[in-house]
């Protein structure tokens, strides 16, 4: 998109645009990132600063929203523009949902209190959580530098995340039998698990459309034929 | 009888219609245009004309370098491009119209049905009975009432018009004009608003009968309303015709055709489905042109 349009103020939306769904981006990966610290560290107040910052985020979701609209009525893109703003729209919910799973991670640190029960499932929970930020990171880096070799291999990382919570909740069902004292904790854990799942999977919807938007190809739904590709 | 009406024979000159496989995009040079073969296989549609190393000149000035372009039948074709393309000058190939302008020439093939239509026994004006042409400022003749403007092309041919009140009466149902008008078909045709103006001209052409309809920018002098019914009715004739648009509105290549050329300095940068166009095109002078990004 580095070639500038005849009509310069088409230029200027689209890189208002551009901006603003990098600070949406920008702010729901430092709450997703602070969410998870809070967690590792059972870090309750770090977590209560994190749950404030959702509304600045949907407070972004909204102002987006706004402006892919004026410019789809106003502009009519078509090519690389309209593809990129499709994309924006469908970033807007993708992240807005993200920034709702920091806040009920940081919901589910708060009620966990600061004693850390049960240490190896809430590693496993952290060890998840990392690929799941780190996939947020790569797919919004990914957006930035149009680059849909990294958007792949972001899609390709669900996997790992989805196999982490296949082995977590297991544990955390034999962990509850053994001892029921261990319920509340441990299905706080198993929360915990799901909305970093979640976050992964959003993440990979992030990626697929930045494929779509480089590209101009629909990767949903069957990432394994396209990363056979490479 | 000119040989062009009757069905093709082996005496006539003729392109097989795969003879430009593969030569859809002839400047090419980033990602691959499909080809003309592999849009015929997927929609199923029948080559109807198809242009082949066709270059036409105003003197010395050549206009347009060789285009290759096949014209499905019953679809809609869109010709796009900035002003000096050749776009218009194409169309105007196609029903042998650019011949008429002094010093105006051709060299290459058009096939209508596989025969080429610059054949040496091709009688022109039957051609343009078959391939009829909307042009671009609504044009009724001034002196003729609106009856006498939908049968005008047929008089002028020379035709005998037994039938003339049904074939008028069916012509400007065609274009949602008789509601309009049944009142006052004996009222200047001039009288009429620019929108019925074009499409009493649309039913001027229909009334020949023609299977093949030119259209070059039918729409520039109308407004948004008027418009829209001149789209609608493209919606209703790409059942029965096959059409071929030139404008300079991108949305309205958009909303109206199945495929789409993008024309450039008298070449054909890239032809496509419409859609793929719109939203991945595979040339960057397309991506560039229709993004308004053209320098």
């Amino acid at each position: 998109m580095e070639r500038k349009h005849t009509d310069r103020e088409y230029d200027r939306e689209l890189d208002a645009l551009r901006e603003q769904i990098l600070l949406m981006g920008a702010k729901v990966e430092e709450m997703v990132k602070n969410a998870l610290l809070a967690f590792e560290t059972r870090n309750v107040e770090l977590a209560r600063q994190t749950i404030a910052m959702d509304r600045q985020i949907d407070l972004l979701e909204i102002d987006i929203d706004e402006m892919c609209i004026k410019v789809l009525a106003r502009r009519q893109p078509v090519a690389s523009d309209l593809r990129f703003v499709m994309m924006t729209f469908k970033h807007v919910t993708d992240l807005e949902r993200i920034g709702d799973l920091g806040v009920n991670m940081c919901e589910r640190v708060l009620e966990l209190g600061e004693r850390v029960v049960l240490r190896d499932a809430s590693a496993a929970v952290v060890r998840m959580g990392s690929v799941a930020q780190q996939m947020l990171h790569d797919a919004l880096d990914a957006f930035v530098a149009s680059d849909a070799h990294k958007a792949q291999e972001v899609i390709r990382r669900d996997q790992q995340v989805d196999n982490y919570y296949a082995q977590l909740f297991p544990e955390l069902v034999t962990s509850m039998m053994q001892d029921p004292n261990l319920v509340s904790q441990a299905t706080k854990l198993q929360s915990l698990g799901k909305y970093i799942e979640r976050v992964a999977d959003h993440a990979t919807n992030l990626a697929e459309m930045v494929v779509y938007m480089v590209k101009g190809q629909d990767v949903r739904h069957h990432a394994a034929e396209a990363n056979r590709e490479n | 009888m000119s040989p062009f009406l009757e069905p093709p024979d082996a005496s006539m000159p003729a392109v097989s219609r795969g003879a430009a496989e593969g030569k859809s995009s002839p400047s090419a040079s980033e990602g691959r245009s499909p080809s003309t073969a592999e849009i015929a296989l997927s929609t199923k549609a029948n080559t109807k004309m198809h242009a082949e190393k066709l270059s036409a000149y105003f003197g010395k000035s050549q206009v347009l370098k060789g285009i290759a372009l096949p014209i499905l039948e019953k679809k809609v074709t869109a010709i796009i491009g900035p002003s000096g393309c050749g776009k218009s000058t194409f169309i105007r190939c196609l029903n042998r119209m650019h011949e008429v302008v002094p010093n105006a020439h051709v060299s290459g093939e058009v096939t209508l049905d596989g025969l080429n239509v610059y054949g040496r026994d091709i009688d022109p004006v039957r051609l343009r009975r078959r391939v009829g042409m909307v042009f671009q400022k609504p044009n009724p003749f001034p002196t003729m009432s609106i009856r006498d403007n939908v049968l005008a092309g047929l008089r002028l041919n020379g035709m005998r018009v037994d039938d003339a009140e049904s074939r008028v009466e069916r012509a400007l149902h065609q274009v949602a004009l008789w509601d309009e008008v049944k009142d006052g078909l004996d009222r200047a045709g001039t009288s009429l608003s620019g929108g019925q103006q074009q499409r009493l001209c649309i039913a001027r052409s229909l009334a020949m009968e023609p299977e093949v309809i030119l259209m070059d920018e039918p729409c520039s002098a109308l407004d948004p309303i008027a418009t829209a019914r001149v789209e609608e009715l493209i919606h209703e004739l790409r059942a029965d015709y096959t059409i071929v648009i030139v404008t300079h509105n991108m949305q309205q290549a958009a909303r109206v055709a199945n495929y789409t050329a993008f024309f450039y300095l008298g070449e054909v940068v890239e032809f496509g489905k419409t859609d793929a166009i719109f939203t991945h095109p595979t040339q960057r002078r397309t991506e560039d042109y229709i993004t308004g990004r053209f320098g």
